[in-house]
């Protein structure tokens, strides 16, 4: 028994040996360019793991990041791109899964496996033809090309995730409206606040690649008006190399905001995932 | 319910998802593979030239030698993310679920955190810690005795590739690390309990018990990675440049599609061509996706838990 109690403590102890490792190795570079984007560019070369300090402290970088670059305007164009594709997807989405679910039609497996084609094959593949139809759109360098894009990219997955929650709901409580007169959209209404939880996971899987995309930005929409953070921060990291200030204030830009939104959420996010799979 | 025929709410249900879909997703991949029988004519118009391009691309040197290269350095990028990506993500999975764990949502929770960033911030992170001019990675080796052993890895041709694959890894081993977290915790008690009372330890439990039973996730792990490694592009772009150096040696399908697409410094151009390189990158990870529903998916049995 006692070596049993031995046994379990060693393990506990590699446990969190081996996972403190991971924390570090997992945390480290983002924690350096975070401390460094706020030292003189001096302390930033001679003391790099050190954190700013009365006479080290500095946000030159911040200062020529603002003055130099457009931010607080690619930040807006990347929050406007992320949540209007994402209010559409999920609309959109939520419609289509809860026709799929709730109706009998003819077509209906054969459009589902239809709409799954878009879960394993990238989008990207298409992008020669993306591109000349938003060209024939007049889109290009537009916000809205984007928006279209991440939403055709968000749908199939979407729409094969809720539509499982969608079966999920209680026949009765789909049939007592029904029986009350109600019409098929004002149910489908009733019915939305019911997959809530799944909706919110769903927004996050799908927030994450589009607001983290270069490929689309560069491509479909790279003018200074409608440059997205991740396209901003990538251009201006390659004519700013030299300037490591503003380089790593730059990066801590794109950081901090994803940073702050994932620690308020990731509790959500993780229960969201376990519950999706677990009812799969 | 019983509705027979297409009633006007389905309709309206289903369309506007099915023509924003049709149009921006579908309808382009078609027209992409049907560009890739093109090819532009002086005038500017496009003129069918069936699987020419396809030849091209494969056989004449100017392509293919480009082509072969980037497809080897992919499938070498797969690898790598195979062999380190899915072991690193199983343990730290295993270490999570493991017992009466102290702490396990803040470790899970910092563990995650690479995932949720921009590749381009990573690679760029990435690049100024193993920047000989900063010295933060040779600063490091420096303290562990062992500083002779550094060298700009992402400047030569010989490592820059293998970088380049361990950065990717050390940003994604949170979706493996993810996916068998969930699949180890759904796994009820009674099946590990009894086989403990029957004395099987820890390391027999995990092996024969757990492992099988989580053997369909590591097919859709697999399947995941392949998809998004040969449809990779941004981090290379972003430490390397368009280029993919040093002398291509960091290539891969992505940026080789992006530079026939757009054309650089040395080549103009050429769209048709940029459609037949989606072309092969299409068969390739369809080929993937097939492979994986034949094969693993059918011949894993999947427990109902």
């Amino acid at each position: 028994m006692n070596e049993a109690i031995v046994f379990r403590r060693i393990g506990a102890f590699l446990s969190h040996a081996v996972l403190s490792l991971s924390v570090v190795i997992a945390g480290f570079p983002i924690v350096v360019v975070l401390i460094n984007s706020f030292k003189t560019r001096r302390a930033i070369f001679e003391a790099p793991l050190r954190f700013p300090r009365g006479d080290t402290l500095s946000v030159e970088g911040f200062q020529t990041v603002f003055q130099r670059s457009n931010f607080p305007g690619y930040y807006l164009n990347s929050v406007t791109v992320t949540i209007v594709a994402i209010g559409m997807v999920l609309l959109l989405g939520a419609m289509a899964a809860w026709a799929l679910s709730e109706y009998r039609f003819r077509a209906n497996r054969y459009l589902g496996l239809y709409l799954a084609i878009g879960i394993m094959i990238p989008i990207r593949i298409g992008t020669v033809a993306i591109l000349r139809l938003m060209v024939a759109l007049g889109l290009v360098n537009t916000l809205f090309a984007l928006i279209l894009v991440y939403t055709a990219q968000g749908l199939p997955l979407t729409i094969f995730i809720m539509q499982q929650f969608m079966s999920q709901v209680p026949r009765a409580m789909k049939d007592a409206g029904r029986i009350d007169g109600a019409s098929e959209y004002r149910i489908f209404l009733l019915i939305l606040p019911m997959v809530r939880p799944a909706l919110a996971t769903v927004a996050v899987f799908t927030m994450i690649p589009i607001w983290n995309d270069l490929w689309f930005p560069l491509i479909l929409a790279p003018s200074e008006a409608t440059k997205t953070v991740i396209l901003g921060a990538q251009e201006f990291l390659g004519q700013f190399v030299s300037d490591w200030n503003s380089v790593l204030s730059s990066l801590s830009l794109a950081i901090v905001p994803v940073l702050v939104l994932y620690l308020l959420f990731s509790r959500q996010l993780v229960e969201g995932l376990t519950a999706g799979s677990l009812k799969q | 319910m019983q509705n027979r025929g297409l009633r006007s709410h389905v309709v309206v249900f289903l369309a506007p998802a099915c023509v924003i879909y049709t149009l921006f997703l579908i309808y382009p991949l078609v027209a992409s593979l049907g560009l890739s029988l093109m090819a532009e004519t002086p005038e500017g118009g496009l003129t069918f030239v069936g699987l020419k391009n396809l030849t091209r691309l494969l056989t004449d040197t100017r392509w293919s030698s480009g082509f072969w290269n980037a497809l080897g350095n992919n499938a070498l990028f797969f690898a790598f993310h195979l062999l380190i990506q899915n072991p690193v993500g199983l343990l730290l999975a295993s270490l999570l679920t493991s017992g009466q764990l102290r702490g396990r949502s803040a470790y899970r929770t910092v563990l995650f955190l690479p995932t949720m960033l921009s590749v381009v911030i990573v690679g760029f992170v990435w690049q100024l810690l193993l920047s000989p001019i900063w010295g933060v990675a040779e600063g490091f080796l420096n303290a562990i005795g062992q500083g002779d052993r550094f060298l700009p890895w992402l400047g030569l041709q010989q490592t820059a590739l293998a970088t380049l694959s361990l950065i990717s890894v050390w940003q994604f081993y949170g979706i493996p690390m993810m996916l068998f977290y969930v699949a180890l915790i759904g796994i009820p008690h009674e099946l590990t309990e009894s086989a403990r009372v029957d004395g099987a330890g820890q390391w027999r439990v995990f092996w024969r018990i757990k492992f099988p039973l989580i053997l369909p996730v590591l097919g859709v792990i697999t399947v995941l990675t392949f998809v998004g490694n040969f449809n990779a592009f941004d981090l290379i772009y972003t430490t390397q440049g368009v280029l993919a150096g040093p002398d291509f040696s960091t290539d891969i399908l992505g940026t080789y599609f992006f530079r026939t697409f757009f054309g650089h410094q040395l080549q103009l151009g050429n769209p048709t061509m940029g459609a037949t390189v989606a072309t092969m990158m299409f068969v390739i990870i369809l080929s993937g996706v097939l492979i994986y529903m034949g094969t693993w998916r059918r011949r894993v049995q999947t427990y109902e838990l």
